[in-house]
């Protein structure tokens, strides 16, 4: 199904999808998208599983190119660039659109290291600089004052919340530009859940930050626009509030309001 | 509602809610009916039972109201269902108000019987019958359109808001003349004045019910627009 683009009106424009299709194996997983996803605002993807959402979130930094069978074809300007036919090191563009999973990935090393490992690939920085960078990036994710007697620890020793928290300190520790989340709290209890989402408030001040979730109201509660998915297209995107009080097409009310089935 | 939720509880939540309010307005429908009828008639009774049945009439208001705000808690409704319940949450306060102008008009029939009037004036009351005939059947009107979430029919409704106004000049003008004519009938005849506008306030509300009504099925809040806006929304 072609969908026109649906711009979101008066917006910068921090990334351009257009006619993106994407393909396993022969599987057409996500169909004529066309999409523009504001700056610094958060946008949430909804739809039932399978409908492609985290596909399409793996598109923006080139993750499907770690599996052979997986391709994109069409186009992701970021900026202006296209980060799909771009000759930039794919590195730099994960460096500049950084992703967190549903499950927390903390590395098997220090708290501290977890920080630094990422900030350490692109920059050199003297001691004093990176512990301030591991401090700042760590206040910016909510997580410092809970560890920053115990910096030398695990990263595996926190919580499931704090990991998840740890993740995006790292995420955000080498100033990406762009924040994928990937179901980011699906594996937290509510009370984690309620501060990463405080957080994603916080972090749409500096970031455009995406998000992908299978949870309604948090996409209501977080995102300023969403876009609704189904079985690889497109079916709508507006402001959160609008989709939410008066959707355009009425498979998207059918989903919201859980008369799909 | 045309379609079902998975959960045929919630289905069961909303048509219940639904079912208690077309309940409350036809409760309040069949208060200013007899109302009025109390009064053409000089009915003491009939005006007491009125009175008797307001009690029922806020009640319901409250225990809806109750109803409504646990099923936004727990089912946090979106689009069509929310309207639906913000809808409702309007419109029993309107009807309420319905109800409270019906007792307004019995504790005018009391009073009335209670100082004589019915014996020694004529009084125009025949016309306020006519005048509260089409208020009821435009409250009516927009209570069945609420139960089928039929816009067109609630279009009409705010179509022949008009003529209600109009009644409503035609009987103050009759009164004032009757007032000039014989001052003694300037005590009951302000009284009928009131009883006059209390009618005219049911035609609004179900004005009110009628815009509520458009506002769910359309998603567009039609309060304080033209008629020729609102011909818009509905087509």
């Amino acid at each position: 199904m072609d969908t026109k683009v649906d711009t979101a009106a008066g917006e910068k424009i921090k990334i351009q999808v257009k006619d993106l299709n994407f393909y396993y194996g022969k599987f057409h997983a996500l169909k004529h998208i066309n999409l523009e996803i504001p700056e610094r605002k958060v946008t949430a993807f909804i739809g039932p599983s399978g409908c492609g959402k985290s596909t399409l979130l793996r598109t923006f930094n080139r993750m499907f190119e770690l599996y052979p069978e997986q391709r994109a074809e069409g186009q992701i300007l970021v900026d202006g660039q296209d980060v799909l036919t771009t000759k930039t090191d794919v590195s730099l563009i994960r460096a500049k659109i950084g992703m967190v999973f549903q499950k927390p990935t903390p590395f098997p090393m220090s708290i501290y290291d977890n920080i630094a490992f990422g900030v350490r690939l692109f920059e050199t920085l003297p001691r004093v600089e990176m512990d301030e960078r591991v401090e700042w990036a760590l206040k910016k994710a909510a997580l410092w004052n809970e560890v920053k007697d115990k910096l030398q620890q695990s990263g595996s020793s926190l919580s499931g919340g704090q990991q998840q928290r740890l993740c995006i300190a790292r995420g955000i520790a080498i100033k990406p530009e762009v924040l994928l989340l990937d179901e980011p709290c699906s594996a937290l209890d509510p009370i984690s859940t309620g501060k990463i989402e405080e957080l994603i408030h916080e972090l749409k001040a500096d970031y455009t930050v995406m998000i992908v979730t299978h949870n309604m109201q948090q996409a209501a509660r977080c995102s300023d626009y969403t876009a609704y998915m189904y079985l690889g297209d497109l079916v709508e995107f507006g402001p959160t509030s609008e989709l939410f009080m008066k959707p355009k097409k009425k498979d998207t009310e059918d989903y919201i309001t859980g008369r799909f089935g | 509602m045309s379609d079902k939720h998975m959960s045929t509880q919630f289905d069961a939540e909303l048509a219940g809610i639904s079912g208690r309010v077309l309940e409350m307005g036809g409760l309040v429908e069949s208060q200013v009916s007899r109302a009025v009828k109390a009064l053409t008639d000089f009915n003491g009774e009939m005006a007491d039972d009125v009175l008797a049945q307001e009690d029922r009439v806020n009640q319901l208001e409250v225990e809806i109201d109750r109803d409504l705000s646990a099923i936004i808690a727990r089912r946090q409704p979106t689009a069509r269902d929310l309207r639906l319940l913000i809808a409702v949450s309007k419109t029993i306060a309107n009807l309420e108000r319905v109800g409270d102008e019906a007792a307004r008009i019995a504790r005018t029939v009391q009073r009335l019987i209670n100082t004589g009037v019915s014996t020694r004036l004529r009084l125009p009351v025949a016309d306020l019958g006519f005048e509260a005939e089409l208020a009821i059947a435009q409250l009516r009107k927009a209570l069945d359109a609420f139960a089928r979430l039929d816009t067109a029919r609630a279009l009409e409704v705010l179509k022949q808001d008009d003529q209600i106004d109009q009644e409503f000049d035609g009987l103050m003008r009759k009164l004032i003349t009757y007032m000039m004519e014989d001052p003694r009938t300037i005590s009951s005849s302000i009284d009928l004045v009131f009883v006059a506008k209390a009618i005219e306030r049911v035609g609004d509300h179900g004005k009110n019910l009628a815009e509520a009504i458009i506002y769910v099925v359309k998603g567009t809040d039609v309060r304080h627009s033209s008629l020729a806006d609102v011909e818009n929304v509905v087509r």
